[in-house]
């Protein structure tokens, strides 16, 4: 077991999604930046749907009640294990009762910890992703205990690599919505023109961006909507869907984000901005 | 068999996106589903797909897809179906509600705001089969298409935070049930004992798209019972084949 010993803000576990459920509804959930996630299962041999934990701007304090090997992916935290420093991308090893602390937020927004054969909640539906009310729980609290398998030994193919962070960038790739037509050359022009600003109101649903562009008195019928969909508000709001999202939305859905875009987005917070690149 | 002219679009990589003509029609609807039906009858891996009013979105879970390509196949499968298809069965779903005080915390607003008597609201709420024309905004939430008239109202001035699990609402041309506690700003007439979404069960959400919904009225005392039962598993919901 993993024991939480103090939550942070916001920790859940997460693993690639809930598919095949969008005709009743439920969102397909999953880990927000999926490269950092593949990164980290790659270097311990996981499987690429291993449940990872979704650590989101504070980071928790855990303890491990038996041995495992972990590797942080995603946002840079200062985290240290037992006082020790550990820097993300690297295999490390970890023995019973050693003590897993975050420390401050650096860059990015949410880190994910990955253990040597995924964390083993149990599934609903098919998937490990904390979605509420499909699973019974929204988030982890201090101390709840998450199952893992002890991993005494593990030789990593590589134990440490150097990457450069995809979401150091300052753009977000997008391909045209279904209704991308509907705007004007003023729309268009100040969508593409200039930055947006990640709003206070952003979470795992959806990404609210401050800027208003100009508005639409355009009403559509309510249709399907995908993680990454930019939905366009009569008043002029952009409103990004994450993975959390609901599966059909009414407003016009402009643009569509790549899932490397999500994976930026996911690594953005308040006050970070942003510009759309057409694809 | 209707042959409309549809629109194929892609929506990012991964997904299609299906309009048939803007309209909320039985007959669009019952078109999407029969072509939503053949589609899946080519078995063709890691589609998902999700019909609402008038379009089907088409989702590919793994790997990225060839517009053109599928264009082509989605108009060919569209136009060359035959009607003698294997038929989704519908249901018809008699759905208790209980239109009591204690629940209906709108009912007085609403029944001023119609000039209609509060028997004569639950009198039109429970005549109509509504069609479910799309299940989304939250898990196991049924876009109803079919309400009368009567009672259209528009939505509350202010959404409340939270409106409890099981509340029944009006809003616009729609009514529908809230199946989680959720902030809303639909006009609250009653709540349903019965879960719309239960994530324990093999069958989370017993509707489909394309079935219909009645509601019939209970009392308090019978909407915990009900809910006893739910709780329990021993109630067993009342469904008609349609089309049978």
């Amino acid at each position: 077991m993993l024991k939480v010993l103090k939550s942070g803000f916001f920790l859940t576990v997460q693993d690639l999604g809930r598919l095949g459920n969008r005709h009743i509804g439920v969102p397909i959930s999953g880990v927000l930046d999926s490269i950092s996630v593949k990164r980290a299962n790659q270097m311990l041999g996981n499987n690429a749907n291993d449940a990872v934990l979704e650590i989101t701007m504070t980071g928790p304090t855990l303890q491990f009640e038996a041995a495992a090997y972990i590797c942080l992916s995603g946002a840079q935290f200062s985290a240290t294990l037992n006082n020790k420093p550990i820097e993300n991308h690297q295999v490390v090893k970890v023995s019973q009762g050693d003590i897993l602390s975050y420390g401050r937020l650096e860059s990015g927004f949410r880190n994910y910890l990955a253990v040597k054969g995924g964390f083993k909640t149990t599934k609903v539906l098919g998937s490990r992703s904390q979605y509420f009310p499909v699973t019974e729980k929204k988030c982890r609290k201090d101390g709840d205990e998450i199952p893992f398998d002890e991993t005494v030994m593990f030789e990593p193919p590589i134990s440490e690599v150097k990457t450069k962070n995809h979401f150091e960038r300052d753009y977000l790739e997008v391909y045209r919505g279904p209704e991308y037509n509907m705007l004007s050359d003023k729309q268009l022009a100040s969508l593409f023109a200039k930055p947006f600003t990640v709003s206070k109101a952003n979470n795992r649903m959806a990404y609210q961006l401050s800027e208003l562009i100009e508005g639409h008195e355009s009403s559509m019928l309510t249709s399907g909507t995908l993680p990454g969909t930019v939905q366009f508000t009569p008043a002029g709001r952009l409103i990004i869907l994450m993975k959390d999202g609901q599966t059909t939305g009414g407003y016009p859905r402009i643009l569509q984000l790549s899932e490397e875009a999500i994976c930026v987005l996911a690594q953005k917070k308040f006050g970070d901005t942003l510009t759309f690149k057409l694809l | 068999m209707n042959n409309y002219s549809i629109n194929i679009k892609p929506f990012g990589k991964r997904a299609i996106l299906i309009e048939w003509p803007k309209q909320v029609n039985e007959s669009i609807l019952e078109d999407i589903l029969d072509f939503s039906n053949s589609f899946q009858n080519l078995n063709l891996p890691n589609w998902e797909m999700s019909a609402a009013y008038n379009s089907l979105t088409m989702v590919n879970n793994i790997e990225d897809v060839e517009f053109k390509e599928m264009e082509q196949l989605i108009q060919d499968c569209y136009s060359k179906r035959t009607a003698s298809g294997t038929k989704i069965q519908r249901y018809l779903w008699r759905i208790p509600v209980c239109y009591d005080a204690v629940f209906a915390t709108d009912m007085e607003e609403v029944s001023k705001s119609l000039k209609i008597s509060t028997e004569k609201l639950i009198a039109l709420h429970t005549s109509s089969q509504y069609t479910v024309y799309g299940i989304g905004f939250l898990p196991g939430f049924m876009y109803l298409g079919g309400l009368p008239t009567e009672l259209e109202i528009t939505r509350r001035a202010e959404p409340r935070l939270s409106v409890k699990k099981g509340s029944v609402g009006l809003a616009g041309k729609q009514t529908g049930i809230y199946p989680q506690d959720s902030p809303g700003g639909w006009n609250i007439i009653g709540s349903c004992p019965i879960p719309i979404f239960d994530s324990k069960l093999e069958n989370p959400c017993f509707v489909n798209v394309g079935d219909k919904i009645q509601f019939y009225k209970i009392s308090k005392a019978e909407y915990d019972l009900r809910k006893i039962e739910t709780e329990v598993g021993i109630y067993k919901l009342e469904k008609t084949p349609l089309n049978a």
